[in-house]
């Protein structure tokens, strides 16, 4: 047998611990599915965490390695979502399946992820392609339009409008139909958010792993530099647009299948809540521009803040004033990035990624200079 | 014998900033292996005339061709695909990535895997990064920065960030190399230093070469030709000893 190099071994193992993971995951499932607060907070959570995530990661791909300023990001999200909601609609109205049963519904339930991902691609190249010709603030203005202009198409088309899909609103008829899921069907279905989590992730991580990658963090360093380097500039940031466009349309799929209501104000960005174009910059700053690992892990930190600041029963045990503050979210999440960028400028993460086969390596190396720097301050006392 | 197509050629040149003819009439024609010197006083446009050379500004007037073919309106990556490679007076590094990826993502163009390769780990991928770091490594072998190759670009020194350009201008597989002002800021060691590389380019790549320096002893140890402007104007061309006798020149040079 040939042997592995390292790249090789690090690959092997990061898949050998996901398929444990994935395999725990069901098997916990089964074993613990009906029970209340595992079916009620837990697992929503995960859906929850599962789409942040991917949001998260696909925006960093803009934001962080192309170094663009876009702010749209929900927008996209939006497309993906009712992509999903309306195609799975249109399937069961159809009698492709029902009653959420069947390998039908497993094929039409990845069918609908993927559209959705299409879709929001398809825009993105439509957006990207005038929008990417600008720079910094105006960039940045572009999406922030596009965020909100494609909230207002969605609101006025004939079908799924509020009196569209179904009689009666969109949210109420989503909720028994198509993919809207009830708790049990996200215990059901977990397996399939968490595949489609981690295989978008790993995509984008080898986009990033890749001469895309190269290319576009030039671009981001230096533009003119990378087009001097023979880079197509404009096409690797359109490519690359588009690339984050169909991630964030894949996490609407999913957010359509975890919310029992679908409405266009919950991705508008005037959102209070978790889901806005701004959270999601946030969650990117948060974990680190350029680490997709750091977008992982900053989508989880934030689900959980944004959790425990609505749901946690300590929260009644604090002081009125701090109550008044936890009112208003982006209150909390501004301060908790003020926070993290005093001590880490760069986001928790900066441009590091998270890798298990160099965790010991690069944990011995921190304790290395730590025991250096330590000896350093030492000496210097006693010079001194 | 036929004549060999000139690696560049530029006719009648030339652009305006507003009412400023910042070049004016440049004309040039180097050929494979040629050390050509473009020198001129502060301000006379020899930088304007690389980003002319490269795409950068769009000429008003003129045209470049490069390896027989004419370039009018096409973009700097066009330009590079065409032949011609270059570094920049105030240095462009991609500084926050490593010295290697600096060099590997100026192979791009030439990396011929898709997306789906690059998703699937597929063979083809491996086997085709394998074959950009070896190539990587050699370049930066020469330029003598192999043993950096993993740190920032950031993080070095001054002079090797010089040579990191010259080594990224290289991945780019170019038949012309236009170095701007390569030595300035560079200490006695360094410059002898990077002579030494610019021989070993010459030697090994068979490349034409258009060089900027304001050190006038450097570019008339090395340059086999040399073309001197002054206002974007072209006040003198040919070999170093006449151009150090050139009083137009000279005058430029000490200021009327
Ligand atoms: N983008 C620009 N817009 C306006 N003026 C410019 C621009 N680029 C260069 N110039 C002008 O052209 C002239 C030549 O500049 P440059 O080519 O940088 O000179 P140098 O020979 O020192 O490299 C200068 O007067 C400069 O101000
Ligand atoms: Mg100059």
């Amino acid at each position: 047998m040939k042997k592995l190099g390292r790249t090789g071994q690090g690959y092997l193992l990061n898949t050998i611990i996901i398929v444990l993971l994935f395999t725990a995951a069901q098997l916990v499932t089964a074993a613990f599915g009906g029970e209340g607060s595992f079916k009620l907070v837990l697992v929503p959570s995960i859906w929850q965490c599962c789409y942040l995530m991917i949001l998260a990661a696909s925006l960093n791909l803009v934001l962080g390695f192309l170094g663009q300023l876009s702010l749209g990001h929900c927008g996209f999200m939006a497309v993906g979502a009712y992509t999903a909601a309306l195609l799975s609609l249109a399937c069961e109205r159809a009698e492709l399946f029902k009653d959420k049963e069947g390998v039908v519904f497993i094929l039409v339930l990845f069918a609908c992820v993927l559209a959705a991902g299409i879709l929001s691609a398809l825009i993105g190249l439509l957006v990207g392609i005038p929008a990417l010709r600008l720079k910094g603030d105006y960039l940045a203005i572009i999406t922030l339009g596009f965020g909100m202009i494609i909230i207002n198409i969605i609101n006025n088309l004939p079908f799924c409008g509020q009196d569209g899909l179904a009689q009666g609103s969109a949210a109420a008829s989503l909720y028994k139909n198509g993919l809207g899921f009830g708790t049990k069907s996200k215990v059901e279905f977990l397996w399939a958010a968490l595949l489609v989590t981690i295989v978008s992730v790993t995509l984008m991580f080898m986009f990033v792993r890749s001469k895309y990658g190269r290319a576009i963090r030039a671009i981001r360093d230096d533009e003119i530099a990378a087009a001097a380097s023979g880079i197509n500039t404009s096409y690797y940031k359109v490519l690359t647009f588009v690339y984050s466009a169909f991630f964030a349309g894949v996490a609407g799929a999913l957010y359509s299948c975890a919310n029992a209501t679908l409405s266009t104000s919950s991705f508008a960005f005037t959102n209070g809540g978790i889901l806005n174009s701004t959270f999601i910059v946030v969650m990117v700053v948060l974990g680190g521009m350029g680490s997709i690992t750091g977008s992982v892990t900053a989508a989880v930190i934030m689900f959980f803040i944004n959790y425990q600041i609505k749901n946690g029963s300590w929260v009644d045990s604090l002081p009125a004033a701090v109550q008044a503050v936890f009112q208003y979210p982006m209150l909390v999440y501004a301060i908790v990035l003020i926070v993290v960028i005093m001590f880490r400028p760069r986001g928790i993460f900066g441009s590091y990624e998270f890798s298990l086969i160099n965790l010991k390596r690069e944990l011995k190396a921190a304790l290395e200079r730590r025991a250096a720097a330590k000896a350093e301050r030492k000496e210097a006392r006693s010079n001194g | 014998m036929a004549e060999k197509t000139p690696a560049l050629e530029t006719r009648k040149l030339g652009i305006s900033f507003g009412g400023l003819k910042a070049v004016n009439d440049f004309n040039i024609k180097i050929y494979p292996g040629e050390l050509v010197g473009l020198i001129g006083p502060n301000g006379a446009g020899k930088t304007t005339v690389f980003n002319l050379l490269t795409g950068v500004y769009a000429p008003t007037e003129g045209t470049v061709i490069l390896d027989g073919q004419p370039l009018n309106g096409k973009k700097t990556y066009q330009f590079v695909a065409a032949g011609v490679a270059r570094t920049f007076q105030n240095i462009r590094l991609f500084r926050n990535m490593t010295v290697i990826e600096n060099v590997k993502a100026a192979f791009t163009k030439d990396v011929d895997y898709n997306l789906f390769h690059a998703s699937f780990r597929t063979k083809k991928f491996w086997e085709t990064e394998k074959k950009l770091t070896d190539k990587a490594m050699e370049l930066l072998d020469i330029c003598g920065l192999a043993d950096k190759a993993d740190v920032l670009a950031s993080s070095l020194p001054y002079g090797r960030q010089r040579k990191l350009e010259i080594a990224r201008a290289l991945a780019t597989d170019m038949k012309l190399l236009l170095l701007d002002e390569p030595a300035a800021g560079m200490n006695p060691t360094e410059t002898a230093e990077l002579l030494e590389c610019i021989n070993t380019i010459r030697k090994r790549f068979g490349v034409a070469i258009l060089l900027i320096e304001h050190d006038m002893s450097l570019v008339m140890n090395i340059c086999q030709r040399i073309q001197v402007i002054d206002y974007g104007q072209t006040i003198a061309s040919g070999l170093p000893e006449e151009i150090a006798a050139n009083p137009r020149v000279i005058a430029a040079y000490l200021g009327e």
